[in-house]
């Protein structure tokens, strides 16, 4: 099933560009709709209890507004399979900031204002919201996110460990980080005899479609969820959450159009978010760094009312050889909002602990990070003992390091400085799976030989319009410009979300298989001419038989500079490098933007984000770009983004592994395994913030 | 947010006695904070009198050779200007270490020194807060105080003024010209902020109806030698943790703010020379490099810790 590479790999602007930086292309909130009314919600003012009265008089009799809804006069949805949504079908509150009512008015302002004047009065029970490790209560999930299994066991670890020549047991920590894309999520629903129509902010319209027809007992197909244009989600768009219940079933009561777009305070509670960790990693050596034993025991959090288990230390039980490993993953059911995935969830916090952990077994066994990570190299998936289809992090370690001038390096920490800063480098690598999940796609020719390619398919940013054209134009060797795509729309055929970096992958195996089997109708049944009336066909991409043979991951190697002020402790990153391995490149210039934005967010990770829980409240009380600190230009210094050429046959038709997610793993240990040696200052709790170093 | 009257008034006199009469009314400059609560409903004014167009944005010069800041002159336009880029190089430093782009170009000289702390709990109104309601309690002392009040913090309220501007117009002994119901009077720049003792919602000194029109900062010859520091959790776009502005000469002055809802500030007589050479001595004699610096004493997360710290610290550069 090979493919005639022709556009594919280009470096082609974004075909969205223009509409996007003219101001052109609609996002949901924007779509005009007549007699639009404007939702405003309520939310808890505490994190466990009940709500004992509401009294809505006072916004009622507010000129203007509509209909003021909450749990006492709420339509009941159907039983949900995710008990967040289940929006004002109780009286119960599980956490702060749960929508306990919303105002329907005329304006956004009078809904606004009406929102004020509900009166909600609550019994309120002690709340807890505190994670950490030695709590009595930690359960052992039974999966962890997507289906990986809990725990994972081989060799004796507590023996190894106790025989090794060298050993290591630290615990590393990160806060919780809320996703934050620019766009803030955003609902417009609209009622008719054929049932609801949504413009909705998503990362997948099928799965909100789904969510909706579910919940308002309709047939998927009298849900249309239209979302051609995403402002950005890093997976807090890729589920269904309350607000988009809650706008279906305001412009429901209303009996008029509903628009609802969240504050950025109210995205703190309401769209998920990453859990906190906090990770036991182990490591034994022998003498020469060979690894005997790796131990990666993770705790975080999950709410209340539905579970959900990042899965942190997956990563650790294939990237290096051990004979003896071990990893585990433990909740603590707080009364908290629900966490869920934020780009590279389980990968992203993980390889912060791990990538850590081997820069410092390899200090304490006087080797060079490299050298350590190239002893450990495994020949097959320590994991699933299956041989990897494709395997480029030595490749990109040695690409790395002789870009980054990384051999010149004196290992001692704490002794370059530079006027009065000190400066030290670090690597470590990145990882993340490479999957994909079935999708469909129909393919359209008409008379004059223009093609038409429909899908389900997502962009938040990620370049996927311009990529599944130019996939689509290599599969049907046409020209790019008489290819036509349509996405964003639950009307199109069934889709994987943009997610688990898997949209390019998913998708572009169906639109081949589409093109393949239009070219050969076209050939067969028509002798190559087209009929008058067109011609089209469906295919499919399905999961990866290969994926039972072989394992398939991306990797990488990220390299930093740190230079850390002596008298402030003030830590700057003039200099990162990403090198990747990551199958066949669909795009130069769309994937170059996708692993700067990813290293740029590591680099956030590392010095700058954290949601600060306050536990009195049960409130992420930091909620606003102000003090959730988000790295800016300024702290951005020269990001240098390379590739390594991967010819993998195992993935798919195009060759390509997922990209999304990659760049931000490994980002923050690299930069804290840099100012370790910089400063001689181990950083094991994320941010790296001055105080840390000053103390 | 709720609903309020907008006027624009067509001169001072008429905007002070439209305030002034209206005991919730305010005055409304470049917004930038102002319509941020009004949104959050943090105040609830029901008039706002719209004084952009009020003839106060000028910078010129003082017969003394000083200069007068127009409190209508926008945070962009005072730190491109040409005098006091090269006469106040601390100020204009100080202005861009502020806010963002397009928050300067509409935040004006005036309302500057009259935004509102930054501190979380006073922005979140299902949380209580002192300073916002007075009595209802003060969540940030054992919570969320990273950058809050070092010095002169109270029982009731520990919160910090945000203005980077106004920790380098105090280093310049800045005066305040103020129009009132009363008239006009004129308020060293060091006395304008009130630290919040038991009325921690009294941010300045300010009566109801008194209207900023300028600023003058003195001939300070040796100001052309001055430098504003900000240290940050971020290089840009976050209120500072600690900043200093510092004019040398033989005889210099010095601001400690950002630890405080006012500024601190050295004594002119005394060559703050000294405090940064002493500090500088201290930091060698004590052969830690990031400790026991006045600049630093608060980046430390717990309040006890860097409370001494930093007063001690603050004692010394104003003693020295």
């Amino acid at each position: 099933m090979n493919l005639t590479i022709r556009t594919i790999g280009a470096p082609l602007d974004r075909i969205d560009g223009p509409k996007k930086v003219t101001g052109t292309a609609t996002y949901a909130f924007e779509y005009p709709v007549e007699g639009a009314t404007y939702a405003f919600p309520v939310q808890s003012t505490i994190a466990k209890g009940r709500i004992v009265s509401i009294d809505a008089s006072a916004a009622r009799a507010l000129p203007g507004v509509v209909t003021v809804l909450s749990h006492e006069n709420a339509p009941r949805l159907a039983a949900l399979d995710n008990a967040e949504l289940a929006v004002f079908q109780s009286d119960a509150i599980a956490y702060h900031g749960q929508f306990v009512a919303v105002v329907v008015a005329e304006t956004l302002e009078i809904a606004r204002q009406a929102a004020g004047l509900v009166m909600i009065r609550y019994e309120e029970q002690p709340h807890d919201v505190e994670l950490r490790a030695d709590r009595a209560d930690l359960y052992k999930p039974e999966k962890v996110n997507p289906s990986y299994e809990t725990d994972t066991f081989s060799g004796d670890v507590e023996a190894a460990l106790a025989h090794a020549a060298v050993t290591l047991d630290h615990t590393y920590t990160t806060p919780a980080y809320h996703n934050n894309p620019l766009e803030p999520h955003a609902t417009v629903a609209t009622w008719s005899d054929d049932g609801v129509t949504l413009y909705d902010a998503n990362q997948g319209a099928h799965r909100i479609c789904d969510d909706v027809a579910q919940a308002f007992r309709l047939p998927s197909e009298r849900v249309r969820v239209i979302s051609p244009y995403v402002g950005g989600g890093f997976g807090s768009k890729a589920f269904t959450h309350p607000h988009v219940i809650l706008t279906v079933m305001a412009a429901q009561a209303a009996g008029r159009p509903v628009k609802l777009a969240l504050t950025r305070q109210q995205m703190f509670a309401v769209v998920g978010y990453r859990t906190p960790t906090i990770q036991r990693m182990r490591l034994g050596a022998d003498s020469n760094g060979q690894l005997t034993a790796i131990a990666h025991d993770v705790v975080e959090q999950t709410s209340t009312i539905r579970e959900f288990a990042e899965q942190t230390a997956v990563a650790t039980r294939m990237m290096y050889a051990a004979p003896n490993r071990r990893t585990t993953h433990r909740l603590a059911r707080l009364d908290v909002p629900l966490p869920t995935i934020m780009r590279a969830p389980g990968e992203c916090p993980g390889l912060f602990a791990l990538e850590s952990a081997m820069d410092e077994m390899a200090i304490a066994c006087g080797l060079d990070p490299i050298e350590l990570r190239v002893r450990n190299e495994p020949e097959i998936d320590p994991d699933s003992g299956h041989p990897f289809s494709s395997r480029g992090l030595v490749a990109c370690l040695r690409e790395g390091a002789q870009r980054f001038g990384w051999q010149q390096r004196d290992p001692r920490p704490g002794m370059r400085s530079d006027g009065r800063w000190l400066t030290g480098t670090g690597v470590a690598a990145s990882t993340y799976p490479a999957r994909r999940r079935p999708s469909t796609a129909l393919v359209r020719v008409d008379r004059e030989g223009r093609y038409s390619v429909l899908i389900d398919a997502s962009d938040i940013g990620t370049g996927a319009w311009t990529v599944l054209t130019q996939i689509a134009a290599d599969a049907l060797e046409a020209p790019l410009e008489r290819v036509h795509i349509e996405i964003g729309d639950s009307a199109l055929p069934r889709a994987q979300i943009a997610g688990g970096s898997m949209g390019t992958t998913s998708w572009g195996s169906a639109i081949v298989d589409a093109a393949r089997k239009l070219r050969a109708r076209l050939h067969d049944e028509y002798d190559g001419v087209i009929p008058a009336g067109g011609l089209e066909a469906t295919g499919e991409g399905g999961e990866n038989p290969e994926a039972q043979r072989f394992a398939m991951h991306s990797y990488g190697a990220q390299f930093a500079e740190a230079r850390v002020n002596i008298d402030t402790g003030e830590v700057r990153v003039p200099r990162l490098l990403g090198v990747f391995a990551a199958g066949r490149i669909m795009n130069a210039k769309t994937a170059r933007s996708q692993f700067l934005g990813g290293m740029t967010m590591g680099l956030s990770m590392a010095l700058h984000e954290q949601s600060v829980m306050d536990p009195r409240f049960g409130d992420y009380v930091n909620h606003d770009f102000a003090e959730y600190h988000i790295a800016t230009n300024a702290d951005v210094g020269t990001i240098d983004v390379t590739w390594i050429d991967e010819d993998d046959p195992h993935l798919n038709p195009m060759g390509a592994k997922g990209i999304g997610e990659l760049g931000i793993t490994g980002t923050a240990a690299a930069i804290a395994n840099a100012v370790y040696h910089a400063t001689g200052i181990r950083i094991r709790d994320l941010p790296i913030t001055l105080d840390k170093l000053l103390s | 947010m709720n609903p309020f009257r907008y006027e624009r008034a067509s001169d001072a006199s008429s905007a002070i006695a439209l305030v002034a009469q209206a005991p919730n009314g305010v005055f409304l400059a470049g917004g930038t904070n102002l319509v941020d609560h009004m949104k959050l409903g943090v105040r609830q004014p029901d008039l706002l009198i719209d004084i952009t167009h009020l003839p106060y944005d000028r910078v010129e010069p003082l017969p003394d050779g000083g200069v007068r800041i127009g409190a209508m002159v926008r945070n962009s336009d005072l730190a491109a200007d040409r005098t006091i880029r090269t006469r106040y190089p601390l100020l204009a430093q100080a202005l861009l270490a502020g806010a963002s782009g397009q928050l300067r170009n509409l935040a004006t000289t005036g309302g500057n020194l009259l935004q509102r702390t930054r501190c979380v709990y006073f922005q979140d109104i299902s949380k209580p807060c002192n300073k916002r309601v007075p009595g209802s309690g003060c969540p940030a002392r054992e919570g969320y105080h990273r950058n809050l009040a070092i010095l002169g913090a109270s029982e009731a309220c520990i919160a910090t003024h945000p203005s980077d501007m106004a920790v380098a117009m105090v280093a310049l002994d800045a005066i305040v010209h103020v129009l009132g119901p009363n008239g006009e009077r004129t308020i060293p720049l060091v006395n304008f902020h009130r630290l919040p003792g038991d009325e921690p919602q009294r941010d300045t000194v300010l009566e109801h109806g008194e209207l900023i029109t300028a600023l003058d900062l003195p001939p300070l010859a040796f100001a052309t030698r001055s430098h504003y520091r900000k240290v940050r959790d971020r290089a840009s776009y976050a209120f500072a943790l600690v900043s200093v502005a510092a004019a040398i000469e033989t005889s210099a002055t010095c601001a400690l703010p950002w630890a405080a809802s006012r500024m601190y500030r050295g004594e002119r007589q005394k060559p703050s020379t000294r405090c940064v050479e002493h500090r500088r001595r201290r930091r060698r004699s004590a052969g830690l490099p990031m400790q026991n610096s006045p600049t630093h004493g608060h980046c430390a997360t717990t309040r006890s810790r860097f409370h001494s710290r930093a007063t001690s610290s603050c004692a010394r550069c104003s003693t020295s």
